[in-house]
C-alpha cells in the first residue's frame, strides 16, 4: 500500500525536475528498485499508472529496473547474493548477512518532450 | 518485461535504451529503430513474469517474485535527463532534520511499529507510570499514530504524559513531515500550559530547509534545553510499510505479541530487519497460545542478526523492568552503540557486534572494489 506514496514520491521529483528543466511532460522514466527494498514492483507500477492521468506523467513509458539483492555473508567472509531477507547465505547456509545492496529505491533517468 | 514483444532489458543500463524490436504502432524514428535493433540483440529472453509466481505444490501466491515489467509504447522524441534522486528522499531530508533536532533538544525519540492489536498503547501506558515512579523529571511525550480517532492519544493524556494524535486518514504509515508538524505541536502545548522551558529559539522551527544545504542545527541553537527527555512514536499498526519511512527516530522497536505467531519475523522481514529491539508482548498468554519463543527469536535473527529481544507483558508488568532498563541505557548514551545489559543479552550484544564486523568488511570490501575499478 505504500506504493502509492512512493509513486507520489515519483510524480514530486518528476514535477520538480520539470520546474529546473522545463518540460512539459515525460516520455519515458526510469525507476531502480532493490529486490531487498520493500518494495512490490506490480503494486508500484499499478500505483504509478492510477496517478499519471492528469500529469507530466501521463502516457510515459515506465521502466522498472530491478538490482538484484547482495549481502555480506560472516561465514564466508565473501559478498552472496540473495533474493530477500531472511534467505540463508547460498554457499553455507549461514543467515549471518548484511545485505549491502539492492535497497535503491531511486528515479534513474527521464527522456522527456518539451511539447 | 515488454507485453508487446517479450523482450527484457538488461539491468544494468545506465544509459536508456529503447526496448521494441518491432513496434505496433510505428511511432518510432528511423534513429531509434537502429538503437532497438542494436540493443534487441542484448536483450535475454526471459519467461513471462507480469503475475505472481504460483508454487506447484500448494498453489500458494507469491507477489514478490516477479519482476513485472511492462513497457509501453513511448514516442520518439527524446531528451534525456539523468536524474539519479532516491524516492524517499524529500522524506529523509525532513527526517534528517528532525533527527538533529531530537538530538538538540536532549530527545531519545523511538518509532514503535508492530500490526494492530500487539499492546503498543498498553505498553506505553505502563511505560509512562513506570518510567514516573522511576524517574519523575524525566518528560515523556507520545505521537499517537492512527488512521482515524484520538482514543490513542486520550489513553496516553490520561496517565498524564503530553500526546499528540496524528490521523493519517488513508495513509497507512507516518512519515517525516508529519512528525515534525507534530512535535512542533507538543512543544508549543507544553509551552502554553506553563512549563518552564529556559531556552531562546533562535532557529527556524519551520524547517523550510531547502536539500544541498549542510544542516548544522545543533550548533545553531544557542539554548540550555538538553536535559534528556522521551518521546515515543507510536505508528500506526501495519507490519509493512512503516519499516521504508525513516522519522529521524534513534531506534524502531517492534512490537510482537505472542497472540499473533511466531513467524512474523519472517512474513514481513522488512519491519524486523529495519528494527534494533523487538519485544515480545503479552508474554502472561504463552500458556494460553502456541507461541514457540525461540523460534520466534530465531526467525528474527534471520532476518537481522544484530536484533534485541525483550519478553514483556504490559498487563502483568513481568519484563517492563528490562524494557526500562533498556530505555534508561538509551538515554544515559546518546551515540549509538551495541549493548550489554543484565544477563540474557549476552548474546545479543555479540550478534550485534559480529554485524557491525560484517558491516566494515562490506564497506570495505565495496571500497576497494570502487578503487580497483578501471576510470
Amino acid at each position: 500500500m505504500h506504493e502509492a506514496s512512493l509513486a507520489g514520491g515519483v510524480l514530486q521529483l518528476v514535477d520538480d525536475c520539470a520546474q529546473r528543466e522545463g518540460f512539459a511532460r515525460v516520455l519515458e522514466l526510469r525507476l531502480e528498485v532493490g529486490q531487498l527494498a520493500g518494495v512490490d514492483v506490480a503494486a508500484l507500477r499499478f500505483a504509478l499508472d492510477c496517478i499519471a492521468p492528469g500529469t507530466r506523467l501521463e502516457g510515459a513509458r515506465i521502466e522498472l529496473v530491478e538490482t538484484p539483492g547482495q549481502a555480506w555473508c560472516l561465514g564466508c567472509s565473501t559478498r552472496v547474493p540473495i533474493a530477500q531477507r531472511g534467505d540463508p547465505c547460498p554457499a553455507c547456509s549461514s543467515y549471518l548477512l548484511e545485505p549491502t545492496g539492492g535497497m535503491e529505491l531511486r528515479v534513474l533517468d527521464l527522456q522527456v518532450s518539451d511539447d | 518485461m515488454c507485453v508487446v514483444c517479450g523482450c527484457s532489458q538488461t539491468q544494468r543500463n545506465r544509459v536508456p535504451a529503447p526496448a521494441h524490436p518491432s513496434r505496433p504502432q510505428g511511432q518510432a524514428s528511423p534513429e531509434r529503430l537502429l538503437a532497438q535493433a542494436a540493443t534487441a540483440a542484448s536483450d535475454d529472453a526471459a519467461a513471462p513474469e507480469t503475475g505472481p509466481r504460483i508454487d506447484p505444490l500448494s498453489g500458494d501466491l507469491d507477489y514478490g517474485a516477479g519482476a513485472a515489467r511492462v513497457s509501453v509504447p513511448g514516442l520518439s522524441q527524446v531528451r534525456a535527463i539523468k536524474l539519479e534522486h532516491d524516492i524517499l528522499g524529500a522524506n529523509d531530508r525532513i527526517a534528517a532534520q528532525n533527527r538533529a533536532h531530537f538530538a538538540a533538544h536532549g530527545v531519545l525519540a523511538l518509532n514503535l511499529v508492530s500490526s494492530p492489536g500487539s499492546g503498543k498503547t498498553t505498553l506505553l501506558c505502563a511505560t509512562i507510570e513506570a518510567l514516573r515512579r522511576r524517574h519523575p523529571a524525566l518528560p515523556v511525550a507520545v505521537i499517537e499514530g492512527d488512521q482515524q480517532t484520538a482514543f490513542d492519544a486520550e489513553r496516553i493524556r490520561a496517565t498524564g504524559a503530553p500526546a499528540i494524535q496524528i490521523n493519517t486518514g488513508k495513509g497507512c504509515h507516518l512519515d517525516a513531515p508529519m512528525v515534525a508538524a507534530a512535535f512542533a505541536q507538543l512543544h508549543k502545548h507544553s509551552h502554553e500550559q506553563g512549563h518552564a522551558h529556559v531556552h531562546e529559539h533562535g532557529h527556524d522551527h519551520g524547517h523550510q530547509h531547502e536539500h544541498g544545504v549542510k544542516h548544522s542545527h545543533a550548533h545553531a541553537h544557542g539554548h540550555e534545553h538538553t536535559a534528556p527527555s522521551l518521546l515515543f512514536i507510536e505508528n500506526v499498526g501495519n507490519l509493512v510499510c512503516p519499516a521504508l519511512w525513516d522519522l529521524g527516530e534513534r531506534a524502531k522497536v517492534a512490537i510482537l505479541s505472542v497472540t499473533e505467531g511466531e513467524d512474523k519475523p519472517l512474513k514481513y522481514p522488512d519491519m524486523f530487519a529495519a528494527a534494533r529491539l523487538m519485544i515480545l508482548n503479552k508474554i502472561d498468554l504463552l500458556p494460553h497460545v502456541q507461541f514457540d519463543v525461540a523460534r520466534c527469536i530465531e526467525l528474527a535473527r534471520r532476518v537481522n542478526p544484530g536484533i534485541e529481544v525483550l519478553q514483556v507483558s504490559a498487563s502483568t508488568g513481568a519484563g517492563l523492568d528490562d524494557w526500562l532498563h533498556w530505555l534508561e541505557h538509551e538515554l544515559g548514551h546518546d551515540h549509538g552503540h551495541s549493548h550489554d545489559h543484565g544477563a540474557g543479552h549476552a548474546h545479543a550484544s555479540e550478534q550485534a557486534l559480529r554485524v557491525r564486523v560484517a558491516q566494515l568488511e562490506a564497506e570495505l570490501a565495496q571500497l576497494r572494489q570502487t578503487a580497483a575499478a578501471p576510470g
